[in-house]
């Protein structure tokens, strides 16, 4: 998920410490709770391989249909610039744009949406620059999400640090600051510049390719600035750059499920990631990461493999929220409880067929404030 | 030079799959691609030290359970970040349809 980074530096001073270096980081090292040992689900090996199995063809499918609309809405709102009936256009392309690519991003990060890697390779550059992601910096980001996933101090992508700021996160539906802060990232990779959590998390020797990158997405997005000031219209800025403003609310009305309201410090993906239902749009535009503990506990599956694997694990899961909607409703009050105390989080509840939760790391979260 | 070590029979390992070796306090992948040949590595991921056999045994690759990156299982190399380190191999070979590897 977006929006962690910068968060951090913009904390009322009483929150807790999520930076990468500070004493949470060390209490975690010390505690046990970095690069530990994670509960998983059993699942035959047969059943996994099959799982796995990487295939070109569903990727194909949705890339060319997701470039398809990209186009077709692009021109639809150049063609009817100026009137109100291009509002339709942009309101698709920017979802397309500003949302759809952070799944992109996502799984081709992970190497599972294609067989083919320089496939995943080439969509994950194009979705970066869409979300405004260093690609090399959110690749070694989203690894030590995975390994060490909302544990306070050392995962650099916990979307909602307690006690939550909710103003900022409804803001962030429209991309502010958001993407403001994305891009002074990119501008100071860009000057070869790295935050302490950044190289905490980025070995020296991929910095380089860090900084190229940050300098190409820099420099389109400046060119597209230029653009838009020369000829005096936004269709510049409509098609590069702002849907990340005014099309990114789908990432992040999806984004903030994943761990929102749940557990920290705990080494059970049942209870500090969130699965549930949703319509089949929003699984296309997010690529069904809505099974959302089904991939922490198998980032190998990809996407299209998710619902088979939440169908094959749900007897161990916690149930999965029902709606969009039902998931908010348990969200939302457990962040408007954590403004005030930061301990508290949503209990998850497991089936009677699933395997108990190992209660020494269950009771973890509300003691470390 | 070092002795032979029976690991399985060729055929407790699928074609294009590994299987967890523990032998001498020590952790191994034992692979066998698709043509038959068996090869050994390492264990444990050069990156964070997840064991391999868990993983996706795709052509001549093995993809790391954790984090997806990749090893040239054949000669040890990294492929994809966040895998940076070798992995190390040792000569692994079939007798009577015994796989067996030189440690
Ligand atoms: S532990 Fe193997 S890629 Fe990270």
């Amino acid at each position: 998920m977006t929006l962690a980074d910068t968060d951090r530096h913009s904390r009322p001073r009483a929150a807790r410490d999520y930076s990468l270096t500070g004493p949470q980081a060390r209490a975690a090292i010390e505690t046990g709770l970095a690069s530990a040992e994670w509960y998983h689900s059993d699942i035959p090996r047969k059943a996994m391989k099959d799982l796995m199995r990487r295939k070109d063809g569903p990727a194909l499918r949705d890339t060319a249909l997701w470039i398809g609309l990209l186009i077709l809405s692009a021109l639809g709102g150049i063609a009817t610039w100026g009137t109100w009936a291009t509002v339709p256009f942009w309101a698709v392309y920017g979802v397309l744009y500003g949302s759809a690519c952070d799944s992109r991003w996502h799984e081709c990060g992970h190497g599972t949406a294609f067989r083919t890697s320089w496939m995943n390779d080439a969509v994950y550059v194009l979705a970066s620059f869409m979300v405004m992601r260093n690609p090399t910096s959110w690749r070694w980001s989203h690894a030590r999400h995975h390994t060490d996933t909302i544990i306070v101090g050392r995962d650099p992508e916990i979307a909602l640090m307690r006690p939550p700021n909710l103003a900022r996160k409804s803001l962030a539906f429209i991309g502010i600051p958001d993407v403001f802060e994305q891009f002074w990232i990119l501008a100071r990779n860009a000057a070869g510049r790295f935050s302490a959590d950044e190289r905490d998390y980025i070995p020296e020797s991929e910095r380089p390719k860090a900084i190229r990158w940050a300098r190409v997405f820099v420099a389109i997005h400046l060119a597209a600035v230029a653009g838009a000031l020369a000829t005096g219209s936004l269709l510049p800025l409509m098609l590069i750059g702002g849907p990340r403003i005014y099309g990114c609310w789908h990432m992040v009305m999806t984004g903030l499920l994943q761990h929102g309201g749940l557990a920290e410090n705990v080494l059970d993906h049942r209870l500090n990631s969130r699965s549930l239902h949703m319509n089949p749009v929003s699984r296309w535009i997010y690529w069904n990461m809505n099974y959302h503990v089904e991939h922490h506990m198998f980032p190998m599956v990809p996407y299209h493999a998710l619902p088979r694997l939440h169908a094959l694990i749900k007897h161990d899961l916690p149930p999965a929220n029902s709606s969009l909607l039902d998931a908010y409703r348990e969200m939302i009050p457990a962040l408007i409880r954590q403004r005030h105390a930061p301990g508290h989080h949503i209990p998850k509840a497991l089936p009677p067929t699933a395997q108990p939760f190992r209660a020494e790391f269950h009771a973890l979260d509300g003691e470390r404030q | 030079m070092a002795d032979w070590t029976r690991v399985c029979a060729l055929d407790d390992i699928d074609e294009e799959d590994v299987i967890r070796f523990d032998h001498d306090g020590r952790t191994f992948a034992v692979y066998r691609d698709l043509d038959g040949g068996v090869y050994c590595t390492d264990g444990l991921c050069t990156h964070e030290q997840v064991h391999l056999a868990d993983g996706l045994v795709m052509d001549d690759t093995i993809e790391c359970p954790k984090h997806n990156g990749r090893f040239n299982y054949k000669t040890g190399a990294p492929l994809r970040s966040p895998v940076c380190v070798a992995l190390a191999t040792y000569p692994a070979r079939v007798v009577d349809g015994e796989v067996e590897v030189q440690l």
